[in-house]
């Protein structure tokens, strides 16, 4: 069993300036900001180091972290109308190593024009669909995933991404009303 | 039911009017398409399970719509699923009729502002019959629902579609 500390040492050495921070602000639960195109490598090295052996995926998400800079894209100033420019999209891994009974929870931050994060399905299969719903809800791209298409919404949604902060949704679907 | 509640005594013949007849028929024999949405469909199993047993008023689940005369729409119809639901309701012969089960069917219930997926209403692609509120309904109230679907269609005229709220008002 290590500690998140170790791990980060551990990873430090290896990886050097793909792992960018420990962060451990109470109370959220601690955990490390690494690179979004090292997190395959850091992923199969956290997965087959023998004092490590994260077998499990516990848990794939994308967060929208709406940190860039807010423009009202109408006159009108209507809520929901705003649209964010620059600022980040994150994916948070949460790893479990069932053999030595360790967690570690990883970030990676992307940009939001080009949101592009490295797949980790080589190391955990069970990635695949998780990385395609962050695809579906927040539009981040997983370089060299297998099938990253639609999950959830129809696959003919051109309407954008439900769960960023400045989604709007349509007026018509298919000839369907969507609003109330 | 005051058509066959009268035993026979003499002779095998019984007259009615072939509306009346057709109708009893019809509401006698309800299949309905063997389809669940989401937790209101654990509902209508309950249902159509023995201790309510649907089967009673001559509702059967049919595999396939052809075959079938109602449709219960038991639960949250996704923007996705309405076109599918559309097309069900496409290849069943008339008459056909459908139950609205569920606030989330009948007009998109807990979606219904930030619900990004959710059609606000299955009666925004098909038509409905009858509309079942309850989150989920339990199993009585659904089998209420089918008896108002039964007197409406004991009701109809295969001459004109009822108009319902319609007062004779001689002009």
């Amino acid at each position: 069993m290590k500690t998140l500390e170790e791990i980060f040492n551990i990873l430090k050495e290896k990886f050097g300036n793909s792992v960018i921070e420990m962060k451990t602000d109470k109370p959220i639960e601690s955990y490390l900001v690494v690179d979004p195109l090292s997190i395959d490598k850091i992923c199969l090295f956290l997965r087959d180091e023998k004092e490590l052996q994260f077998d499990s995926l516990m848990n794939l998400s994308g967060v929208d972290d709406a940190n860039g800079e807010k423009v009202k894209s109408d006159e009108r100033g209507e809520k929901g109308l705003e649209t964010i420019v620059d600022g980040t999209l994150s994916v948070y891994y949460h790893l479990e190593s069932t053999k030595l009974k360790h967690k570690l929870t990883l970030k990676v931050s992307t940009n939001r024009e080009k949101p592009e994060v490295v797949t980790v399905t080589e190391a955990w299969k069970g990635a695949d669909w998780h990385e395609r719903e962050a695809y579906d809800m927040y539009g981040i791209i997983f370089l060299n995933h297998p099938d990253l298409r639609r999950i959830l919404m129809p696959y003919d949604w051109e309407f954008g991404y439900p769960l960023r902060k400045d989604y709007k949704n349509p007026e018509f679907y298919q000839g369907m009303k969507v609003p109330y | 039911m005051g058509l066959l509640d009268q035993e026979f005594t003499e002779g095998n013949i019984v007259i009615a009017k072939t509306e009346d007849l057709f109708n009893w028929a019809r509401l006698s024999s309800l299949w309905q398409v063997g389809f669940g949405l989401a937790c209101c469909a654990i509902e209508m199993m309950a249902t159509s399970a023995s201790h309510y047993d649907f089967d009673r008023f001559g509702v059967i689940p049919r595999p396939s719509p052809r075959q079938s005369d109602v449709i219960i729409i038991s639960g949250t119809v996704t923007l996705k699923m309405a076109i599918r639901v559309k097309r069900l309701y496409e290849q069943m012969p008339d008459p056909k009729y459908v139950i609205s089960m569920g606030s989330c069917a009948n007009c998109g219930g807990p979606y219904w502002e930030h619900g990004y997926h959710v059609l606000k209403g299955v009666d925004r692609v098909i038509p409905v019959d009858v509309y079942v509120p309850g989150c989920p309904p339990r199993p009585e109230a659904l089998l209420e629902g089918l008896l108002k679907l039964q007197e409406k269609i004991r009701n109809e005229s295969i001459v004109k579609p009822i108009r319902s709220g319609f007062v004779g008002k001689s002009a």
